[in-house]
């Protein structure tokens, strides 16, 4: 295992921050980790990088525990922080050599500030200063910077928040190459990422998770129920709509659409065709809506 | 320990910070040294260097303060303190590269006022008459006085995000442990307590190596306050991890 948490808490005054998390993550795998705003997905990661000391429970990395042995942890793990701090007033390449002085490299820092220059494709950028490089450009030395070591464990805070679709994609391309023979643990909200990059999810909520499975797995789980998207000619009360039976909740969209969850057993269509004729409503629209992650996503965090 | 050295020393560097402390320490005390009416040595009639040495703690209490406070408050507003302590480098390991970085450059200020100690001692009549034992004293004390001062700012600036509070902080801090303790122990008109209060305090022993005299308590006082101050910038450093 390339991660064990067992029952990790963080305590912020009375409040429990991230409330008895466990999940391992086996070596090589890529691992999205999922929540809203303020679920604890920062402080999860703090912790298992040794920034923060946890208030209960315990995380090894690579089989050595995070609170008994920090520094070993250290130099196994690349960590991009969140919003990817990094010292403006210093040239690129200046910025490398520092980072591989910090992982005591020796002779091997040239070669190796050359590769990751490489690597990120910062071959343009790395005589200029930090602080002078665009967003996506900083975020590449910030990927650089964790990738220094060749780390076995890399933890990426919200690599992508900020970038441009274009940076997203490089970026998403970047962590998928270097995905290949490392274990990765990279949170965001964007949901195509992680469709995109992880074979697996974990999805945390007011500290607690909520899941932990495969895409596939989560879609289907969640996806019991089928969902349209429909149009009327004149508005309808959401309230007649819910009576039908089989009809699990209704969304008033605006303009008159709505959107209906409902079970897959029901026949939702001609239910509704039925209910437009009887309230001499016009139905001018139904559209089929896909469960995607996103909607499981919500459905798992919506009281949060 | 050594990197965060080098990195710090280049940032004083192509922050201009080192350039523009070293430039103000000499022009400061070159104005009172060889201008000012009441200070200059040339008017004086002896020949000292009494001025540098009773001047320079008054101005490293700024500048000293200048030096070191941004050494955590920075990294603390941009976020690159959770960079650095997730490296494999201890606390202390940063603390003491931050530490020796901020006497290197005190000490690079002090160096050119060797120059004066050249000309008092040509101009002396008959030449050469110049304590020169005074003044290596003087010279020890003012680096470990600097020292001192390079911890309380750093301890200063690892309790706040904000550079100016941390300035701020900083040289009262200085300027208490340098002269106010000595000051306060007029409080306690004999006695013990009015012993132990001025000996508390810097110029205490500043005074005392100043003499020539290097006494191993005075040298202990000054190894024992930048311990102090570097132990409690570790503790406020780890705060963070709670």
């Amino acid at each position: 295992m390339s991660i064990e948490v067992e029952g990790l808490a963080k305590k912020y005054g009375d409040q429990w921050a991230v409330d008895h998390v466990s999940f391992d993550v086996p070596a090589g795998q890529v691992v999205g980790f999922l929540g809203p705003n303020g679920a604890g997905k920062s402080t999860t990661m703090k912790m298992l990088t040794g920034y923060i000391s946890p208030t209960q429970g315990s995380a090894k990395v690579c089989g050595i525990s995070v609170t008994d042995d920090s520094l070993s942890v250290r130099k196994q793990v690349g960590y991009l922080p969140e919003s990817n701090p990094l010292y403006y007033d210093m040239y690129v390449k200046e910025y490398l050599r520092f980072v591989a002085r910090l992982y005591d490299l020796g002779k091997q820092t040239k070669s190796r500030v050359s590769e990751m220059i490489e690597l990120t494709g910062l071959q343009l950028e790395q005589h200029k200063k930090i602080g002078a490089l665009s967003k996506g450009y900083k975020q590449r030395v910030g990927m650089a910077q964790a990738l220094m070591n060749n780390p076995k464990v890399l933890i990426l805070d919200e690599p992508t928040s900020g970038l441009d679709p274009n940076q997203i994609t490089e970026i998403r391309k970047l962590i998928t190459n270097i995905g290949r023979e490392r274990t990765v643990m990279l949170s965001t909200h964007i949901m195509q990422e992680v469709e995109a990059m992880c074979s697996r999810v974990l999805i945390i909520n007011r500290g607690k998770l909520v899941a932990d499975d495969s895409i596939s797995n989560l879609q289907r789980q969640h996806g019991n129920k089928q969902s349209l998207q429909v149009k009327f000619k004149n508005g309808v009360d959401i309230t007649h709509i819910k009576a039908i039976e089989g009809v699990i909740d209704v969304d008033d969209l605006g303009g008159y659409r709505y959107r209906i969850d409902a079970k897959t057993d029901l026949n939702l269509q001609e239910k509704l065709f039925n209910f437009a004729v009887e309230t001499s409503n016009v139905l001018l629209e139904q559209k089929e809506v896909e469960q995607s992650l996103e909607s499981v996503f919500k459905s798992l965090t919506r009281n949060g | 320990m050594v990197s965060i050295f080098i990195k710090e020393i280049r940032s004083f560097l192509s922050s201009l910070i080192a350039y523009i402390v070293v430039a103000v320490f000499l022009l400061a005390i070159g104005l009172f040294m060889w201008i000012y009416d009441d200070t200059n040595a040339l008017d004086y009639g002896m020949a000292s260097m009494d001025t540098l040495f009773m001047m320079a703690p008054w101005v490293f209490v700024f500048l000293i303060s200048a030096i070191t406070m941004r050494s955590f408050a920075e990294e603390k507003k941009t976020g690159t303190i959770e960079f650095i302590t997730t490296k494999p480098i201890t606390d202390t390991q940063i603390i003491l590269g931050k530490f020796f970085a901020g006497l290197t450059l005190v000490l690079f200020a002090l160096i050119p006022t060797l120059l004066y100690y050249f000309t008092i001692h040509q101009l002396g009549s008959p030449q050469g008459n110049i304590d020169t034992g005074g003044m290596w004293g003087s010279y020890i004390g003012l680096v470990l006085l600097g020292a001192g001062y390079v911890s309380i700012g750093l301890f200063a600036s690892s309790l706040t995000d904000n550079q100016i509070v941390s300035f701020v902080l900083s040289a009262f801090l200085c300027f208490f442990t340098y002269s106010v303790l000595g000051q306060l122990s007029g409080l306690f008109p004999t006695g013990k307590l009015n012993y132990y209060t001025e000996w508390l305090g810097i110029d205490f022993h500043y005074q005392s190596i100043s003499r020539g005299v290097v006494d191993t308590r005075d040298v202990i006082y000054f190894i024992s306050l930048v311990a102090v101050f570097l132990g409690l910038t570790k503790l406020s450093f780890s705060r963070r991890k709670w």
